[in-house]
């Protein structure tokens, strides 16, 4: 008899607050919270707006870590990134709303955990995270000639015969500034914190990195090698090198400061110019079933299937020419493949499925492959079925975008509600992505699903309890 | 639920500071060659640690027939490729008809190196001394114009596995993992994880990684964790010594082909060994310390060792232990050595003395993300020639590391039995564990 797993704790940050209720609030409300960002500056970039965490009605530069760590633990917060504030918080805030004890919760007072270390996984998906440019810009400088063009011998410490003295830029750079930027260190983060002694993953895989982990995490407690698991994931790429990169890939609707933020980012939309980037995520306690119950927690739903797939994507030039799809082979058959597979897990047929919550990026290729997967595998029913849209509410969060949808998934299944949907421009006529208010429904099987740049795809069948 | 059917390897591949090609790279291995040379990737000559363990004298067109869809990749993608066309070559898949779906691949393969030339300019040009803050337009303003999408897009460390699952058809599950110094053991391990359960029947697993670049080198120095011993780099990397002091940075990739008994029994493919068990574990103690006990790296090996079968502490029929190898993380820092030769003693007990247990570091530098994919073939290499590769440079014996590192040179041990079960260790920084068990495949 295999082990059930069910979602007991929700935690999530984004452009819409801090917390899982502050998200759902506000994608019942049908809120917006792109604005002008304003922890750097993006004057220089054709896209001026972004989706920055921050709690309503205060700026974003107040969300601090400080505030979701032990008091024992606010000295490390100086060696987090943004991306793991964001992780860290979420994991506090998910195991406080599934009810557990840790040792970051008792903090040094007398006291037992819900689980012992050993039972306890941590699995996060990361991005890559990129280093504040503040600290990086400070010590290159001084290592720049009379042109102020940077020189390798001037980074180094080592007098040389060649150069008699390096002047040792690197060393304005902290000790642990490396630590700081390892995408494993969300995770290593919230093991320490919380005491996660067990199987410990952080999965790179962008946009698919918060589905691929909680279905890992899944396997864990399946495979009998937790009976808990911190799953989930985040990013941060609202700064300087992530504005850069999407800009570069064309994924980012060219806007002014003063533009009306509601009004950008519209999934299925085949004129679509880009999306907005947000960041955040979300982190979820996963718990086998029969240790929930006894315990008495309430699951906001079972995880009841996982899929995982790659295909050559429809996203990157340079990918797509390489793709070797064989003949009979479509862009979209990777996604396919992971609903197909995570259906298949869940024992539920696609007309089973009461919700779907997709990337819907507002990217306009990622969103017509996706919407070509959704019509494979939904065929005429598709029109039939709600879809829940975040993106358009929070812009995207990247690797931290697949914990958004699912912390909307497991929101609407325990609330037995459809949340509003916001949507500024054109819907294809088979799909539900046109705006819409939040509203109840019976909702007993909700799929969510995203797929990466680099063709990584993934799939979770949700089911209420 | 049934029980899981055996996993088995049938293909390998590496690139490494010592070559690329798998039989006479574990001659070198044997006969104690060092890869490790000052660096030449960028001018380190004031660098604290100014030598590597590079690759050398790589060329991708060695290994495909058509890399003109790989040209933009980046240097750790292009080592997995080759690293897997190996594999792919080894396991005789260019054969067999396979089924993508059920074709997966799990990457612990690390990020590329940055554009240097204008990140650093960018970040220069950005910078405002006076009120010490980045300007963004001005940064971007150098940025924009001068970065292209190929070379920012191929830095995301899941790149990597979306050239090899393109060039080889995977399209089964797929995932990139990224812990440190664990990665490619991990995605060894979690692969060997999915193919038991049944959601695949055959994976790439394995690898890729290079820091050999301006940052990484400069995180690791001011992390103080590699050696500095510019005027002896040769005899740099000495795990296990007393005079260690710190790992030397290498890269490449190691890529395995494993699938289900049943698979390669049916498309007749030659098994090299089989995946017998994997173990993970966090530390959860610090992200600069590995726990003083070594309680998570023990926790690590116990479930690889209880998953394969295997008692640790009771010998087998021969009167051996029933591990004949360890393939050790040792990266010649002070901590990891001293902690993991305890953590080896509280699985082992009384048995730890017995068990030779090497770290190949001390020859090809410490692959970071590549390093456990690498180390695990090496454990496949004892297998099938009943020799174990030596730890290098030991030459000072440490009285906290008193086991047999299988000092200075390799090992015959045919005459006592030969090599039917090694173990690999792979550590991470933030306390990842994660140790895998192969065994000889015997029918």
């Amino acid at each position: 008899m295999s082990r059930r797993v069910v979602i007991t704790g929700v935690g999530a940050v984004s452009a819409l607050g801090v917390g899982a209720k502050a998200l759902w609030d506000g994608l019942c409300a049908g809120t917006c919270g792109i604005a002008a960002p304003t922890l750097f500056d993006a004057s220089g970039f054709p896209t001026k707006l972004a989706g920055e965490v921050k709690a309503p009605d205060a700026p974003p530069a107040s969300f601090s870590a400080k505030d979701y760590v032990p008091k024992s633990y606010r000295k490390a917060v100086k060696v987090m990134a943004r991306d793991t504030d964001l992780a860290v918080a979420a994991a506090k805030l998910a195991i406080e709303d599934a009810g557990l004890i840790t040792r970051g919760s008792l903090d040094g007072a007398a006291g037992q955990t819900t689980y012992p270390g050993e039972r306890v996984g941590c699995q996060i998906g990361a991005g890559l995270i990129n280093a504040e440019t503040d600290e990086l810009s400070a010590a290159l400088a001084t290592a720049t000639n009379e042109s102020g063009q940077f020189e390798y011998w001037r980074w180094g410490t080592i007098a040389t015969e060649k150069h008699p003295a390096g002047v040792g830029g690197m060393n304005n750079l902290q000790p642990l500034w490396m630590l700081k930027y390892l995408p494993n260190m969300l995770a290593c983060h919230v093991t320490i914190i919380h005491g996660c002694e067990g199987p410990s993953n952080t999965i790179t895989c962008a946009e698919a990195s918060v589905l691929l982990s909680v279905g890992e995490g899944m396997r864990v407690i399946q495979r009998d090698a937790a009976d808990v698991c911190f799953s989930g994931g985040a990013e941060s790429k609202t700064n300087l090198m992530g504005t850069l990169r999407w800009t570069l890939l064309k994924h980012l609707t060219p806007c002014e400061a003063n533009a009306d933020p509601a009004s950008l980012v519209k999934p299925y939309d085949p004129a679509s110019k880009g999306t907005i980037l947000g960041e955040g995520g979300g982190m979820f306690v996963i718990e086998e079933a029969s240790k929930a119950a006894a315990r008495g927690a309430k699951p906001y739903c079972e995880l009841a299937g996982f899929g995982a797939s790659h295909s050559p994507p429809p996203g990157y030039e340079a990918i797509r020419t390489r793709s070797r799809l064989s003949s009979d082979e479509k862009p979209h058959d990777g996604i396919v493949y992971a609903i197909e597979a995570a259906l298949g897990d869940a024992k539920v047929n696609p007309s089973e499925i009461d919700a779907i919550v997709p990337y819907a990026s507002g990217i306009a290729h990622v969103d017509a492959n996706e919407a070509a997967a959704l019509r494979q595998v939904f065929g005429s029913r598709l029109k039939d079925i709600p879809l829940i849209t975040v993106v358009p509410n929070t812009g995207a969060a990247v690797a931290g975008v697949g914990g958004l949808q699912l912390a909307a998934g497991a929101m609407a299944v325990r609330e037995q509600r459809l949340p509003a949907r916001i949507h500024a421009g054109s819907c294809p006529s088979d799909m539900q992505a046109d705006p819409v208010s939040a509203r109840a429904a019976s909702l007993r099987c909700v799929l969510v699903v995203t797929s990466a740049l680099g063709g990584q795809n993934a799939a979770l069948v949700l089911k209420k309890v | 639920m049934p029980s899981a059917p055996p996993v088995v390897i049938t293909g390998m591949g590496w690139v490494t500071p010592l070559g690329s090609d798998v039989d006479s790279v574990w001659a070198k291995l044997l006969s104690g060659a060092s890869g490790i040379a000052p660096v030449t990737r960028f001018d380190a000559t004031t660098f604290a640690t100014n030598f590597a363990s590079e690759v050398k004298n790589f060329d991708l067109r060695h290994f495909l027939g058509d890399v003109a869809p790989h040209a933009m990749a980046s240097i750790g993608t292009q080592y997995a490729l080759a690293a897997a066309a190996q594999a792919w070559k080894q396991a005789g898949l260019a054969r067999a008809k396979l089924n993508g779906r059920r074709f997966g691949i799990y990457l612990g393969s690390g990020e590329g190196p940055l554009d240097y030339t204008n990140f650093n300019a960018a970040n220069i040009a950005g910078w405002k001394a006076d009120t010490r803050t980045v300007d963004g337009a001005a940064w971007a303003a150098r940025a924009l114009p001068a970065m292209t999408v190929e070379a920012e897009t191929e830095q995301e460390p899941n790149l990597t596995m979306s050239h090899v699952a393109a060039e080889f058809g995977c399209r089964g599950p797929a995932f990139n993992c990224m812990t440190a110094c664990a990665a490619s053991t991990q995605a060894i391990g979690e692969a060997f994880e999915i193919i038991r359960r049944g959601d695949a029947d055959i994976m790439f697993a394995g690898g890729s990684h290079s820091m050999i670049h301006m940052l990484g080198m400069t995180g690791f120095i001011r992390l103080t964790a590699m050696s500095q011993r510019r005027d002896d780099y040769a005899h740099a990397a000495r795990p296990f010594d007393q005079t260690r002091e710190g790992f030397v940075m290498g890269e490449g990739a190691g890529m395995l082909v494993i699938e289900t008994l049943d698979h390669a029994m049916a498309r007749g493919a030659t098994i090299l060994a089989e995946i017998a068990g994997y173990g993970s574990s966090a530390d959860a103690f610090r992200i600069t310390d590995i726990q003083p006990e070594g309680k998570g790296a023990i926790a690590a090996m116990n479930q690889a060792l209880r998953q394969a079968g295997i008692s640790p502490r009771e010998t087998g029929a021969d009167g051996r232990p029933q591990v004949h190898y360890i393939s050790a993380h040792g990266t010649g820092t002070k901590e990891n050595d001293k902690i993991e030769t305890a953590a080896v003693k509280g699985v082992f007990g009384s048995l730890a003395p017995k068990v030779p247990f090497s770290s190949v570091k001390s020859m090809l530098g410490h692959l970071i993300q590549a390093a456990g994919a690498v180390e695990l073939m090496t454990c496949v290499k004892a297998i099938q020639s009943g020799f174990v590769p030596p730890t290098m440079n030991l030459k000072t014996p440490d009285p906290e590391c008193d086991l047999d590192y299988v000092p200075n040179a390799a090992r015959d041990l045919r005459t006592q039995g030969g090599v039917d079960v090694c173990l690999s260790n792979s550590f991470g920084f933030g306390g990842q564990n994660d140790t895998i068990v192969v065994r000889r495949w015997k029918p």
